[in-house]
């Protein structure tokens, strides 16, 4: 047992030493995390600021331009065109200049004043069309903080029922503490998928497998001595990206670390064993590398990082269940923003250690099957 | 020996481009990059990927069971944006919550029908505010079903006072993508995501291969010509990478009827341009390297992770601080999103499409100088 | 006579390491090469062979001095020199996912050689590198042999007007290895080329023309071969070791003795050059004085490690006998490797067929055979990296594949497969953790290989930068770190140079009279008799089994009673080839 442990111990001293020496590979491992997070943090939101518009007033009346200070005031908007003739409107809008485009009709103030319904035209930009959704339910919020006024200053009742509309975990409805959290086990997961998969494809190219073989590590020492460096370097990895998180971008931490850590031990079992077991199948570096690549890319895709996993079709959802990306982001959300403790992420645990067992113990076969 | 200079160089050209198809043929992982990820990136993108919410999970707390609450609670079960689940204390909704079974909580508290009557009526919604862009969402939706039971209610009771007051109405046209389908632009930005990669992700191994396992130095020394080198490398990827297009854009419009709008031959054109971009970048990051495994990291996230984060394909460009903003510049894909959501969804807009389609020439060309000059045939 | 094909005046070429001292790899080299002429390079690892052969080739430029070849500048135009030679590098590249035929048809349509060439040149081409049945194969499927074989094919599309061939018959077999020359020596004579090449095989550099001697940069000597062996002249001579010894430990002796330059095994005898002094009386304690000499003619490489002694710095202290310890001594001769109705079969295609042999402790037993033959294939399952499909096999007295049975044995793979990444510290600090060495013991045994192999001065190198004999002794130092009780050893001089093979065979002896058993494949023949027993493989088949002295004795024919074990290798593939076509045919 001793000796077994001390195998392991050198290999996995050998791992680090082999990955970590190179100044290039030791960058791209450590900074990538760090810049990745930076990155995808600011690039990535679903938040509108600064939504550029256009606006044909055909009222310009005190009411008209109520409607339009609303806008304006609230911050997200950005007016940079007032248009006289509608054929603008078509031009700004197909050259990407605004987003949305509003027209409002002469008789605006007049029907309101009447007691009517005075439509206003909102016309958006549906190329990209969550952008477009968003933008229209900014106006729609600003029409309606425009009518309650209005109903107000004109003495008129209030509409019926209130909705009061309340977020929990993140108040302001930020993308970034959506992302940020979620990208610890995102880019964790490519890093150590890929470093576990090249471990056992580059001993095999370079030849020194074989070496390996012929000394009295057993295959379970040889499987422990490449899942832990990976392992180790995506601990590392993750800690950089709650780093960035908590001191970059000040998205406050309601958890236990140690819930956490638990869990990412888990998740990044499973990531080393998807990556053991592809490395176990590829003949060269080159193979291990891109298979790995073409496994990363759905579970990225299908974790929920991107898309909200309730709205996939239900096959897909089933689908989703294999994936420890899934699993790795809820748990780091509801660990990071919500603060639940360990019985509360049992869901997300077991799934993981299920597919840790599966594909270590499939890795484990494979290689023991190619030595035949 | 033979006829003429001109004569020899393609023939050399040739067997080399053979010698790299039948590499990329028989690998079968560049087949796994060049074919099956597409395909299932297709899939994933046209099938599973979607932002738009439906079927959230929310809990229903009715304190009050007023025939008025009862009303509303029913609106949501009709809506199509929710899949409710009726609970009776909000401590049970707030479990539901801290497990992740729910979404979001309905809640109409006890004192509803009392302030109902006082013209005071209150609803609450909560909604799990970590994907703050579905939560936006499911708002919006609430509001539409708590405004649909009042509509329903106007309509059974057409004695009731109406209110009245002037009031303005959004009345939203959204153009290009009417049926405000996020397949519309997941599709389009899915051919940059598969262009970058096979163009960039998967060159930038094939020199670094070379020089690793050391078939350059023979290469060398035989009467190949750097260029020539250079191009066998561009056409099989070249030609792989228009498959892949065809192959998007056949889906695109046979399997998920997203309009086209513009020119097939312009589209064609933008993006031979851009393939350029992604195979010469690939190489030049390949042969600066001369690594496999630092190339293809290099190329991640010199290429790929900007085409998928940069390029406003998902992210909208506009929304993100200026300085962003000016980095996206820097990337090449950024200009072909948007070529391809204009030509797909807007039509020939020439005041888009050509400064796009001349800036992507430009930096092809400086790509192409920049990997030729890279491209030496020394050792040291 | 016209113009010289390769001109160099003062080459100089520095390759700069960062942090460290740059390497000065050719320090004002000059060199002359006449056209129609086979030249060849030698000399030690290091010392600067291949940067020559890439500055020839234009693929590197030199920091100083001017090389012209074919009369055009290298720094001019490299590539009107690439328009017309032919090059093969030592690791030639072949594409692993071409098929052979492919990769050739490649190289010619490159070369721009017709149809009608390739008619002519392809089947020749096959018949000298035996690849012919396996066109179809992919090169990723060769063996090492056949890869160095098909890139020498690759180069041999076509007639070049000068050849550069860098170690082209590393790893070949004998059979091979005269084929290939017999295709060099013909482009030169019928086609008028010049050929270059480097090679650690001395008795190829005595084929040539003219001979270049490089050592750390500079050129020792130059000119025709005769030159380099008269320098021997007068002073070789053969010894009969007493009786009872074998003639690997006579040499062992001989080579600590001053006056002796080198010795080495020879058919049952010890060849032995003597230093400059043959008249002074030896001491009484020399080995020399107890021996019978009797003058014998000289041989290139005779010449050359005089050469290079003369050229040795002062007080270079050669290599110690290896002192190696406490191994375990349970019955002086029992059988320690035991083979029987050994087969292994890759689908339809049987590697290793009926393959029996004992190997006792402490015996030297060496497998030879032509590429393909099967000894890697044996090897493999001797090591327990492969599963014998029928047959037993016992390594030390249980199944190979037991991980007890690994801690008893050491493994120096064909291509001395290390890590690359990490220094030479690291790696022996490795490989002593994975035998389960530690503690005090584990220094212990770190300090020895590192004073045997004299691994000191490239300590904090990377495994991956090592020069070439530095890697060998690396491999063998990982392999030893444990004390194995067998030893195997795949071609594991293969690429090494004279001295190199000298102190590898030292070390070998000297495990072997520690009580080490030792297990080698080889392709220099001359090796063959350092062992106590050899068998001869080919197709997966033992041909011959014996005592060098008996398996020699095969080679004998009216013309030749001395057969070299060279000659009888030969015979016995060709003999038994001959049956198997006579079969196929009836």
């Amino acid at each position: 047992m001793l000796a077994s442990l001390r195998r392991i111990a050198a290999l996995i001293r050998k791992e680090l030493l082999a990955v970590l020496k190179d100044a290039r590979t030791r960058n791209m491992l450590m900074l990538q995390p760090v810049l990745q997070c930076l990155l995808f943090g600011y690039a990535a939101t679903l938040d509108l600021n600064n939504v550029p518009y256009a606006v044909l007033d055909r009222d310009r009346s005190t009411a008209s331009s109520a409607l339009l200070a609303k806008l304006d005031g609230s911050g997200l908007f950005h007016r940079i065109a007032n248009l006289t003739d509608a054929a603008d409107m078509r031009r700004l809008i197909d050259n990407q200049q605004v987003l949305v485009a509003i027209q409002i009709e002469p008789d605006f103030q007049q029907r309101l004043a009447e007691g009517n319904v005075a439509p206003v035209q909102v016309i958006a930009d549906g190329r990209n069309s969550n952008t477009a959704g968003a933008a229209l339910a900014y106006v729609g919020a600003a029409v309606a903080s425009f009518n309650a006024d209005w109903a107000s200053d004109h003495g008129l009742p209030q509409p019926p029922i209130e909705v009061e509309e309340r977020a929990w975990y993140n108040a302001n409805l930020e993308t970034r503490w959506n992302l940020v959290p979620a990208l610890v086990g995102t880019i964790t997961m490519m890093s150590t998928l890929m470093l576990a998969a090249l471990s056992v494809a580059r001993e095999r190219e370079e030849g020194t497998f074989d070496q390996l073989l012929v000394t009295p590590f057993t295959p379970v020492e040889i499987m422990a001595g490449k899942a832990i460096p990976s392992m180790l370097m995506g601990l590392v990895q993750a800690t950089s990206a709650l780093l960035v998180a908590q001191l970059w971008f000040r998205i406050p931490f309601a958890g236990s670390y140690f819930t956490l850590y638990v869990g990412l031990i888990l998740f990044l079992l499973a990531a080393v064993g998807i990556g053991l077991f592809v490395s176990s199948i590829a003949a060269t570096m080159q193979q291990a590398m891109l298979y790995a690549f073409v496994l990363i890319m759905p579970f990225a895709l299908l974790s929920g990082l991107t898309t909200p996993i309730s709205s996939m079709p239900q096959v897909m959802q089933y689908f989703t269940a294999i994936n420890p990306l899934r699993y790795a982001i809820d748990l780091v959300h509801r660990i990071y923003l919500e603060g639940v403790g360990l019985d509360q992420v049992w869901s997300d645990l077991w799934p993981m250690a299920i597919i840790a067992t599966v594909t270590l113990s499939a890795a484990a076969w494979m290689f023991r099957r190619r030595l035949e | 020996m033979t006829a003429s200079p001109f004569a020899d160089k393609t023939r050399r050209v040739l067997a080399l481009i053979r010698k790299e198809g039948r590499q990329v043929l028989r690998d079968p992982s560049s087949l796994a990059i060049g074919v099956v990820l597409p395909l299932m990136l297709i899939l994933l993108f046209g099938y599973a990927m979607s932002l738009d919410v439906k079927h959230v999970p929310i809990a229903v707390v009715l304190e009050d069971r007023s025939s008025q609450a009862q009303d509303i609670a029913t609106s949501f079960q009709l809506s199509p944006y929710f899949e409710t689940h009726q609970v009776t204390s909000m401590e049970e909704a707030r479990d539901m919550m801290l497990s992740g079974a729910v979404e979001g909580i309905f809640v109409v508290q006890s004192d509803f029908a009392r302030r109902a009557a006082a013209g005071d009526a209150r609803v609450q919604i909560i909604v799990n505010g970590i994907d703050g862009n579905t939560a936006r969402i499911v708002e919006a939706y609430a509001d539409a079903a708590v405004a649909q039971a009042r509509l329903r209610d106007a309509a059974e009771n057409p004695d009731a006072p109406v209110v009245s007051g002037g009031q303005a109405v959004v009345q939203n046209q959204l153009w290009f993508n009417s049926a405000n389908d996020s397949r519309y632009f997941l599709v389009p930005g899915l051919i940059v995501l598969i262009i970058t990669l096979i163009g960039a992700f998967l060159t930038s191994i094939v020199v670094a291969r070379e020089w690793e396992r050391g078939t350059f130095e023979a290469l060398f020394v035989t009467p190949v010509r750097p260029d020539e080198i250079l191009i066998s490398k561009i056409v099989p990827y070249f030609v792989l990478g228009m498959g892949g297009l065809l192959l998007c854009m056949a889906s695109a419009r046979f399997l998920f009827a997203i309009p086209f709008r513009g020119s097939f031959v312009v589209l064609m054109g933008a993006s031979m341009l851009y393939l350029l971009v992604s195979v010469a970048m690939g190489l030049l990051i390949s042969s600066t390297l001369r690594s496999q495994f630092l190339a293809c990291q290099v190329a991640l996230v010199a290429t790929f992770m900007p085409a998928l984060m940069l390029s406003g394909f998902i992210y909208d460009l506009r929304s993100v601080p200026l300085d962003i903003r000016l980095v996206s510049y820097l990337v090449p894909a950024r200009y072909y999103v948007s070529l391809l959501q204009t030509i797909f969804l807007a039509g020939n807009v020439w005041r888009i499409i050509l400064p796009d389609a001349a800036i992507l020439a430009v930096v092809a060309a400086g790509m192409l100088a920049l990997t030729s000059r890279a491209t030496r045939k020394f050792l040291d | 006579m016209t113009a010289a094909v390769i001109i160099g005046q003062n080459l100089r070429k520095q390759f700069l390491r960062k942090g460290k001292q740059p390497i000065q790899a050719l320090d004002t080299v000059s060199l002359e090469i006449a056209p129609r002429t086979l030249a060849a390079l030698v000399g030690p690892d290091g010392g600067g062979k291949t940067t020559l052969l890439r500055l020839t080739a234009g693929l590197m430029r030199a920091d100083a001095g001017e090389l012209t070849v074919l009369g055009i500048d290298t720094k001019a135009n490299p590539q009107a020199i690439q328009d017309r030679i032919g090059y093969m590098p030592q690791r030639f590249g072949l594409y692993d996912d071409l098929s052979v035929q492919e990769n050739l048809d490649l190289y010619a349509d490159l070369h721009g050689v017709s149809t009608a060439e390739r008619k002519t040149r392809y089947p020749q081409l096959m018949e000298m590198t035996a690849l012919g049945p396996f066109t179809r194969r992919l090169a990723g499927q060769l063996s090492g042999g056949m890869k160095q074989k098909l890139g020498l094919a690759c180069t041999l599309v076509r007639a070049p007007e000068l050849l550069l061939l860098d170690e082209p018959t590393i790893g070949v077999d004998p059979l091979s290895r005269r084929e290939l020359w017999d295709i060099i020596r013909a482009l030169v004579r019928d086609q008028g080329v010049s050929v270059l090449l480097s090679t650690s095989y001395l008795d190829e550099a005595e084929r040539c023309e003219h001979v270049v001697v490089l050592r750390d940069g500079k050129v020792l000597a130059q000119g025709p071969p005769q030159d380099v062996t008269s320098l021997a002249k007068d002073r070789t001579f053969l010894a009969t070791p007493p009786d009872g010894e074998t003639p690997r430990v006579t040499q062992v002796g001989l080579l600590d003795d001053p006056a002796v330059i080198d010795a080495s095994p020879e058919a049952g005898k010890v060849r032995i050059v003597r230093g400059p002094d043959l008249n002074t009386q030896l001491p009484a304690s020399s080995a020399l004085a107890r021996l019978q000499l009797e003058s014998t003619s000289t041989r290139f490489e005779d010449g050359f490690m005089v050469l290079l002694q003369r050229a040795a710095p002062a007080g270079q202290p050669a290599p110690k006998a290896p002192p190696i310890t406490s191994i375990v001594q349970d019955g002086p001769r029992s059988e320690v490797v035991v083979v029987h109705d050994l087969v292994r079969c890759f689908g339809k295609f049987v590697a290793v067929d009926r393959v029996s042999f004992e190997v006792r402790r402490g015996e030297i037993f060496g497998l030879l055979g032509p590429n393909g033959a099967g000894k890697t294939t044996t090897f493999r399952m001797l090591c327990g990296l492969l599963s014998a499909s029928s047959g037993t096999l016992q390594v030390a007295g249980t199944d190979p594949g037991a991980a007890a049975t690994r801690q008893e044995i050491g493994y120096v793979a064909q291509k001395f497969s290390l890590y690359a990444q990490l220094t030479v510290a690291e790696n022996l600090d490795f490989f002593a953790s994975a035998y389960g060495l530690h503690g005090a013991r584990r220094r212990e045994r770190i300090d020895w290989a590192m004073a045997e192999f004299e691994l000191g001065p490239v300590k904090t190198q990377l495994g991956g930068q090592l020069p070439g004999g530095y890697t060998q002794r690396l491999a063998m130092a990982a392999a030893l770190l444990h004390e194995p009780q067998i030893l195997f050893l795949d071609e594991a001089t293969s690429g090494a140079d004279p001295m190199a093979r000298r102190d590898f065979w030292r070390r070998i002896t000297a495990l072997a009279q520690a009580g080490v058993t030792v297990i080698v494949t080889t392709h220099f023949m001359a090796e063959a008799e350092y062992c106590d027993r050899i068998a001869i493989l080919d197709s997966g088949r033992i041909l011959a089994q014996g005592a060098p002295a008996e398996i020699r004795k095969r080679g004998a024919t009216n013309a030749n009673r001395n057969p070299t074990m060279e000659d009888a290798f030969i015979a016995v593939i060709e003999e038994a080839r001959a049956v198997a076509s006579k079969d196929k045919a009836a």
